[in-house]
């Protein structure tokens, strides 16, 4: 079994002081670097073929500068037989033909045929579509939870969480655009599944901490929610270690496509576990709660008849 | 004492637990390399199956199976290379009225069939094919429809000897110049009385009449244009042999097309691109279609072929081509035998309406023609060329003169008529088409994607249950059990509503399997927590489910929140990646909450017990 006293809260200025180094670090890697942003968002082609022998690059890339494609990015792909070829956005020609015309100059100088295995095109106005739908996406995700906690909760509470998952967010693109990963339609994807498995977490310690508030009423604040996050924390630990095995499953052995929606799962549920732990109580303990903001609404009709 | 299950509820989840294998388990057996082979006009005969089944046979490939039904043949194979051999050598055998068609057939079970269960629906990052997104260009298609008014309008003028200085387009508008003022009493006569549908915008100048295609109208072009693209590739895509083609719209003016285990993705582009077109000719019955078969063919006629093989003679010469038809339906005519109902342009109304004049009560035939792509192999290289072909679709009698509207009868059955139709807009000129999305996988990519998909999920799977047996002994036990069930629930449940599974959506399933354990973390915690607190073992099971409850209740109803905010907003993979994680979630509550507690009542259940195995 875990300790069960440790002072969590107690540390939250030096927990505030990481984190917000951390975001301050990713914000500025994000305005800086940017995000090395997948053709999903750019508009592009890409091109991956795979040869049954290790591939040399420079053989390609001097056939594709030949055959009209000098700005194409060339490089390898999981391993030295897979090659992965990027195109920017092209006028006048389809995308149809573009794939064929690369796969037909690059035939002609290698010595090997390439054998197709994926194209993805995406046109420009697709890629400004997917990038706001995205945008969108995370943007309602944070409201619709913002509103469901304070609910459920109280207003202190859903701003804990919120600011907690802009947390996780932030970091996670953070590591992104600082290791110039590139950021795809199934990385924001993972980037929202953080979103789902921090908020996860924060409820299941902010229900304790309302369930504690019940029934700890001499306490103060800060002792009721350390007691919780205490109480939470081999299941918060388990569950994380749990989450990350299979996440690790998938980064080493689902193949390059999702490799980086792996590594997004990773980052993210890391930070996540951290910030439910740290962060997100250490801020609905710094606006003030208190006992009676969990208290439930005392029913005005009761008052009313027991009225003399 | 109180861990003890009624009966219905034991009943309930085990009734659930089998029929979820039921539905799971098609999914083992996994998938047939197989060729369909079906007829574009009449189903197979018995005894063409037996034909092909020859084919494959004087080949030396040995089908695992032949299927007929539907009037369509099955071919199962060992593997995609005799697939792939099988389906030359039939596309060569069967020639232009079959359709050889590669396909993934599920190797489901005939008993596992009668319960209409089926394997889940790969998606195409799965199976390997293609995705296309296209945009028909609105604009271009209401041009085309101003440029079609304004001939119009200029034909109604002159036949009204309405005289005019000019009729053309100005911008959105059609701009109609008169020679003077009283003229356009007469015009506006005329045009309301061919073109009633034309709106009239007020005029600065008193010689000017501006008109305009009324708001619905332009809804009514912009719907016809996306349904004439979607039968047209409908058309291309049957002519490609693709087993479970998808040609869907989307929004608006967007056409989504997939074409599940395409080998060949260029020859599917090109065959996408291809274009069809038609031609109206008399028919040559001076002279004998016999002796033209046999090479002497008369001049200022050519030979053709109907549908069903038979020769025909046309006159060389074409009245009306297909970009002069405006529109084409079907429908019953006023003998209610099935019809087609056609409407040409300005220009084709004037060639038909004198041509028919002069040749009443002689047969004229529609011409088909499509330049199709093919892919000959000549010296190991693959060689492309454009081959026109011509089919004679329809032959009909002239009864009466006609021009702008008239209508092909003499079909078969109104099947026949909304066929052709389909050809004869598919035919006709469309607004184009822009591919702004695209995603191909190759095959393998495919297969590897399976593999590393399922390698994942199964080490994944097996890590978390090992750790959890050894972190909670006999309640870690019942976890694992808990979360099989869920995994049968998320492949039962995917497989019934026949999602599509996607790579994400895998990954989706794996992140389920690492959170569906969370529930019953929450539980067991609870459990040793009132253990600790020192209460009985039986009233620490009982409380920790019960407390444990609102708390996965609530936790998981947020993530719950985002998956479906995911799916209303996302597109393609984000789309596959919520679905799952929506139905894992679910089933994850129902099985962790429910189907746990239901081994545990029966290991703890009704009886003293002093420690738990946790």
């Amino acid at each position: 079994m875990i300790i069960k006293d440790i002072d969590f809260l107690g540390k939250r200025t030096l927990a505030f002081a990481v984190s917000g180094l951390l975001v301050l670090i990713s914000i500025i890697s994000l305005a800086t670097q940017g995000l090395q942003m997948g053709i999903d968002f750019t508009g592009g082609t890409l091109i991956e073929v795979g040869y049954k022998e290790s591939a040399d690059l420079s053989v390609i890339r001097n056939a594709l500068a030949e055959g009209g494609f000098s700005d194409a990015l060339v490089q390898h792909f999981g391993s030295a037989k897979d090659v992965l070829i990027r195109l920017k956005p092209q006028e006048g020609i389809s995308s149809s033909e573009l794939s064929n015309k690369v796969l037909e100059v690059m035939n002609k100088k290698t010595s090997e045929r390439a054998e197709l295995r994926r194209v993805e095109f995406v046109g420009p106005q697709v890629g400004d579509e997917l990038a706001e739908d995205g945008g969108l996406a995370l943007l309602y995700a944070m409201f619709g939870i913002l509103i469901y906690v304070a609910w459920r909760f109280e207003y202190k509470f859903s701003v804990g969480a919120v600011v907690a998952l802009i947390h996780d967010v932030i970091i996670t693109m953070g590591f992104f655009s600082l290791l110039g990963l590139e950021f795809d339609l199934t990385v924001l994807a993972a980037v929202l599944a953080v979103v789902g498995y921090s908020i996860n977490d924060t409820i299941v310690v902010f229900d304790r901490v309302r369930d504690n508030f019940k029934m700890l009423r001499k306490e103060e604040s800060l002792t009721i929610m350390n007691v919780s996050i205490n109480e939470t924390l081999s299941r918060t630990l388990m569950t994380s270690f749990t989450t990350i095995i299979v996440v690790v499953a998938l980064a080493v052995l689902g193949g390059q496509t999702i490799h980086n929606f792996a590594l997004a799962l990773l980052v993210g549920i890391s930070v996540g576990t951290y910030s439910s732990i740290f962060i997100a109580s250490a801020i609905v303990l710094s606006m003030g709660v208190t006992q009676e903001d969990l208290m439930e609404p005392v029913k005005e009709g009761v008052d009313i008849d027991n009225m003399p | 004492m109180q861990n003890h299950f009624p009966l219905w509820k034991n009943g309930l989840i085990l009734i659930i637990l089998v029929v979820a294998s039921i539905y799971a388990l098609p999914n083992l057996y996994g998938d047939d390399p197989s060729v369909q082979v079906s007829s574009s006009s009449t189903p197979l005969a018995e005894a063409q199956v037996k034909q092909i089944e020859d084919h494959v046979k004087q080949a030396g490939l040995s089908s695992k199976s032949v299927e007929y039904t539907n009037g369509q043949a099955l071919l199962r194979f060992e593997n995609t290379n005799d697939q792939l051999k099988a389906a030359d050598i039939l596309r060569d055998k069967m020639g232009n009225d079959a359709t050889v068609a590669l396909n993934l057939a599920p190797a489901t079970p005939a008993w596992l069939n009668a319960f209409g269960a089926k394997p889940m629906y790969l998606g195409l990052d799965l199976r390997g094919g293609v995705h296309f997104l296209l945009e028909v260009d609105m604009e271009a298609a209401i041009k085309q429809a101003q440029e079609r008014y304004t001939d119009d309008v200029r034909t109604a003028l002159r036949t009204a000897k309405v005289h005019y200085v000019s009729v053309g387009r100005d911008k959105d508008r059609i701009k109609v110049q008169l020679k003077s003022a009283e003229e356009v009493e007469a015009a506006t006569q005329a045009i309301n009385k061919d073109l009633s549908s034309l709106k009239f915008e007020s005029v600065e100048n008193l010689n000017e009449l501006i008109l305009s295609i009324p708001e619905v109208e332009q809804r009514e072009i912009k719907k016809f244009a996306l349904t004439q693209n979607i039968t047209t590739l409908r058309n291309r895509v049957n002519e490609l042999g693709v087993a479970e083609p998808v040609i869907q719209q989307q929004g608006d003016n967007r056409i989504v097309v997939q074409l599940p285990g395409v080998q060949d993705t260029a020859r599917a582009k090109d065959i996408l691109g291809t274009t069809a077109t038609l031609e109206y000719r008399l028919v040559d019955v001076e002279h004998d279609v016999q002796k033209a078969v046999q090479g002497r063919i008369p001049i200022g006629s050519r030979l053709y072929y109907e549908k069903n093989g038979n020769p025909i003679l046309l006159d060389s010469r074409v009245i009306v081509t297909g970009d002069q038809i405006v529109d084409a339906s079907s429908g019953l005519d006023q003998n209610n035998s099935p019809a087609v109902f056609i409407t040409l342009n300005g220009v084709g109304a004037k060639k038909m309406g004198k041509v028919t004049q002069e040749s009443i009560g002689k047969p004229m035939a529609v011409v088909f023609i499509e330049y199709k792509i093919k892919t000959k192999e000549v010296n190991g290289e693959k060689m492309r060329t454009k081959e026109k072909v011509e089919k004679v679709i329809s032959v009909a009698t002239i009864r009466d003169a006609f021009s702008k509207r008239f209508q092909t009868t003499g079909l078969d059955n109104p099947q026949e008529a909304r066929n052709l139709a389909l050809l004869l807009r598919a035919g006709a000129l469309a607004a184009p088409v822009d591919i702004i999305e695209e995603r191909t996988i190759g095959p393998s990519l495919g297969q590897d994607n399976i593999d590393q998909g399922m390698n994942s999920v199964i080490v994944g799977f097996v890590v978390v249950m090992i750790f959890m047996v050894f972190y909670y002994k006999i309640f870690g036990l019942v976890a694992n059990f808990a979360l099989t069930f869920n995994l049968v629930l998320i492949i039962s449940l995917l497989s019934l509503l026949q999602a599509t599974l996607t790579l994400p959506g895998i990954a989706g399933i794996v992140l389920t399997i690492g959170m569906a354990v969370d529930a019953n973390v929450l539980i067991n915690e609870r459990i040793r927590e009132e253990i600790n607190n020192g209460n009985t073992p039986q009233a620490s099971i009982f409380a920790g489910y019960e407390k444990a409850f609102g708390t996965i209740f609530d936790s998981n109803i947020t993530t719950l929140l985002v998956a479906l905010i995911l799916f209303g907003f996302g597109t393609g993979p984000v789309k596959g990646f919520a679905v799952t994680l929506s139905i894992g979630i679910l089933s994850s509550m129902f099985t962790a909450i429910m189907g746990s507690r239901m081994l545990i009542n029966w290991i703890y259940g009704n009886r003293r017990v002093e420690k738990l195995s946790i």
